[in-house]
């Protein structure tokens, strides 16, 4: 690079960085949009269910009723309300004042006594599917604890108290906040990595400046640089004050190493600005940028990364469609850095994917700001 | 004075409608989004991989092995037959589960003893793991069920019968599509209303709409109906697309469900008008749109339930026109909810709507001083 280039890539780069340390929106992108997400997705989402509130009837009291019955009253995961029909539990849902309902019909002491195999009506309201399964997990789980210290007791036959045991590595508490953060970063930083570079070179054609800079000396290839750089730094500031946000506000672990994490990152903002800087090659006015860049990086990284929804359980059309989302790369290496380690046999192909990606975008961006500037 | 609301409404559409790029945005998105996330967003298990590691080779566990094997919930990457390879599975991500038969399993379900099976569970995703286990336990209690039935066995003395009200089946699908209805009402009228009075603060035509005789509740209908309108006719589309393709049942009546859309519609359209006037330009008119846009999704219990919230965060939610529409919805769609149930969820609205609206109103005159 001659001396010329370099004073004129400093030139743009200063004119770059005061345009940011003016303009407040530029920096409230970078920094208090990812924070206040965070924040609010953070507290707000979560798919553990605890104190669901389940409705017990008990239409004829007795030993081995309450014997069942008095593991819901100490399960962390149930608060349990008493009713005395079924019909007024029935209504107590109808109503949403309970989620589920598990009923002991009277002849229940009589059968679980005699011949066993005694019904526990266990009904759910289905409407929230998730939940649904969930709870009647607890109760599987409540009535098998429940199978296991009456065999104990009675010195009968134990082997139908079996459950799995379940060994859930790297998130023994299954938390589920502990999963979302990691995801919640990938899907914020999308955002911001291409709504902010989007914006901001649509801005340059929207008000004429674009042209101004064409007919001087320098180059696209410094145009496109002198973007790129700032932006990577208030990127990857950014991506620092989320990670310090989830690992300090939120306690998720960190068990990879800072490192992996920086450098993944780096790539993957690559990615997404170059991303933004194609967008931004296409539309030329800061509306058309910002809705263009909302539906192709936020929604997919939101639906498509695998960060909610499972892609495994996707039809095989749409998890196609995931591998050219590149939240979903980034969004399997955090959740891994974060909660497993250093895993390198996903860290490795998932970073080259990231960088295969990073590479493809930005070509393309080069390739249509040339065309655009003949 | 009727006449002249109504040129200003004709004007309004005209000017969201005229544009090509505009009419794009607002029905090729939604319609893109409706597809995928209909599709995409299902928290249903298919097709997990899971890896099993049978120490035992007994009829026994090979019959539990072959229950897990016919539910397409599952699908099998790897027979292990060494320990050693159970880490570098689910380290690596191509098992999600590894099931451990022990080698005493056949012996123990014969003497008695609870038998053991470990399932060993891909954490790092919570919500998943949580299902894994669910499937997991009820494959091995009807196999366990039918075992004891076969071999004669004492009985359990109790056994759950599982049923869910409203969703036999538990398909996500049936939660979220009618969800969708909500969510992209609400992307729509937004976009629309937010922008404006926004687009015509920038452009200085605002200034001259306010010099005209019109009131500022006639400004406040013209700009407010088209949004109306709009929101209406694509929520009518999507909730058509729900019936007929992704055919989701719908158990009550329209008339619910409509009172429940006007409300709503009329309620974002307050936020949006809210919005619109106070930003300067359409830069800032869109970033407000989506900062009121993006927590309101994701509080308003349309993935992620509002009971598993922190109580603070709950209490947000009830500013949240989103949240009670939602229950309107997925009420009216599934348990065929009537107006006396629904009730509750009608007035906030209407109270939301009331007072985004006034707001809206003021802010017209306020702003231009």
């Amino acid at each position: 690079m001659s001396a010329g280039a370099t004073r004129r890539l400093y030139g743009l780069l200063r004119k770059e960085s005061l345009q940011i340390w003016r303009d407040p929106s530029a920096l409230a992108i970078a920094f208090v949009l990812p924070a206040v997400l965070l924040m609010i997705f953070g507290y707000g989402v979560t798919l553990d269910a605890r104190n669901v509130p389940i409705a017990l009837v008990v239409q004829q009291p007795s030993a081995i009723a309450a014997s069942f019955t008095s593991r819901f009253a100490h399960s962390p995961f149930f608060r349990p309300v008493r009713f005395l029909t079924i019909q007024d539990a029935e209504r107590a849902m109808a109503a949403r004042d309970v989620q589920g309902i598990v009923w002991l019909p009277g002849d229940f002491a009589r059968r679980a006594e005699s011949g066993g195999n005694a019904p526990i009506g266990v009904i759910v309201n289905g409407v929230d599917a998730n939940d649904a399964r969930i709870i009647e997990g607890y109760v599987q789980q409540a009535w098998a604890t429940w199978l296991a210290a009456r065999a104990a007791a009675t010195g009968g036959d134990a082997a139908m108290a079996l459950s799995v045991q379940p060994q859930v590595r790297f998130n023994p508490a299954v938390d589920s906040r502990d999963y979302l953060v990691p995801g919640l970063i990938a899907v914020i930083m999308t955002l911001t990595g291409a709504l902010l570079t989007a914006l901001v070179i649509a801005r340059e054609w929207e008000r004429g400046t674009m042209e101004a800079l064409m007919v001087t000396r320098v180059t696209i290839h410094e145009i496109l640089l002198a973007k790129l750089i700032p932006y990577f730094v208030l990127g990857m500031g950014g991506m620092a004050g989320s990670v310090a946000i989830a690992v300090f506000l939120f306690g998720v672990p960190l068990q990879g190493s800072v490192w992996v994490l920086t450098a993944t990152s780096a790539l993957f903002m690559l990615a997404a600005l170059g991303m933004g800087l194609l967008i931004s090659g296409f539309a030329r006015n800061q509306f058309v940028a910002g809705q263009v860049a909302i539906i192709t990086t936020f929604l997919p990284a939101f639906i498509l990364s695998g960060f909610v929804f499972d892609i495994n359980s996707m039809p095989q059309a749409v998890q196609t469609i995931t591998h050219i989302v590149a939240a979903r790369y980034f969004v399997a290496i955090l959740q891994s850095v974060f909660l497993a380690g250093n895993v390198w046999s996903v860290i490795l192909p998932n970073a080259v994917a990231l960088a295969v990606m990073a590479a493809i975008f930005l070509a393309l961006a080069r390739a249509t700001a040339r065309k655009r500037l003949d | 004075m009727i006449h002249q609301v109504l040129a200003l409404i004709v004007k309004e559409l005209l000017a969201v409608l005229r544009d090509a790029k505009s009419r794009m945005v607002l029905i090729g998105p939604p319609l893109i989004q409706l597809l995928v996330f209909g599709y995409a967003a299902t928290f249903d298990l298919n097709h997990v991989p899971v890896a099993i590691y049978d120490q035992d080779r007994s009829v026994a566990s090979r019959d539990l092995v072959a229950r897990f094997l016919g539910a397409t919930t599952f699908q099998l990457v790897a027979m292990l037959h060494d320990p050693r390879r159970i880490d570098e599975l689910i380290d690596s991500r191509r098992a999600q589960l590894v099931l451990v038969i022990d080698r005493r399993f056949a012996r123990d379900l014969l003497s008695g003893r609870p038998a053991p099976v470990q399932a060993i569970v891909d954490g790092r995703n919570s919500n998943t793991a949580l299902l894994i286990e669910g499937y997991a336990n009820t494959i091995l209690t009807d196999f366990l069920l039918k075992w004891a039935a076969d071999h004669g066995r004492q009985a359990p003395p109790a056994v759950l019968d599982l049923r869910a009200r409203f969703n036999p089946a538990l398909s996500s699908r049936w939660f979220i599509v009618p969800g969708i209805v909500a969510l992209l009402t609400q992307v729509v009228t937004l976009l629309v209303v937010g922008l404006s009075v926004a687009r015509e603060r920038e452009t200085g035509t605002f200034d001259q709409l306010l010099v005209t005789p019109l009131r500022p509740i006639d400004i406040l209908l013209g700009k407010g109906l088209p949004g109306l309108l709009i929101g209406l006719f694509e929520a009518s589309v999507i909730i058509a697309a729900a019936v007929f393709w992704f055919n989701v049942p719908l158990r009550g009546g329209l008339a619910p469900l409509y009172l429940g859309l006007v409300l709503f519609v009329v309620a974002v359209t307050g936020v949006g008008l809210a919005i619109s006037s106070l930003a300067a330009t359409q830069q800032q008119a869109l970033l407000g749109a989506f900062l009121f846009m993006v927590p309101s999704i994701i509080l308003s219990g349309f993935a992620t339930p509002i009971a598993n919230m922190p109580p603070w965060v709950q209490d947000l939610t009830l500013l949240n026109p989103m949240r009670y529409f939602l229950v309107i919805v997925r009420g009216v769609f599934l348990e065929g909810a009537g107006l006396r149930a629904l009730a509750p969820q009608y007035w906030p609205m209407a109270a939301i709507g009331l007072v985004s609206l006034a707001a809206a109103g003021w802010l017209f005159r306020r702003r231009v001083t």
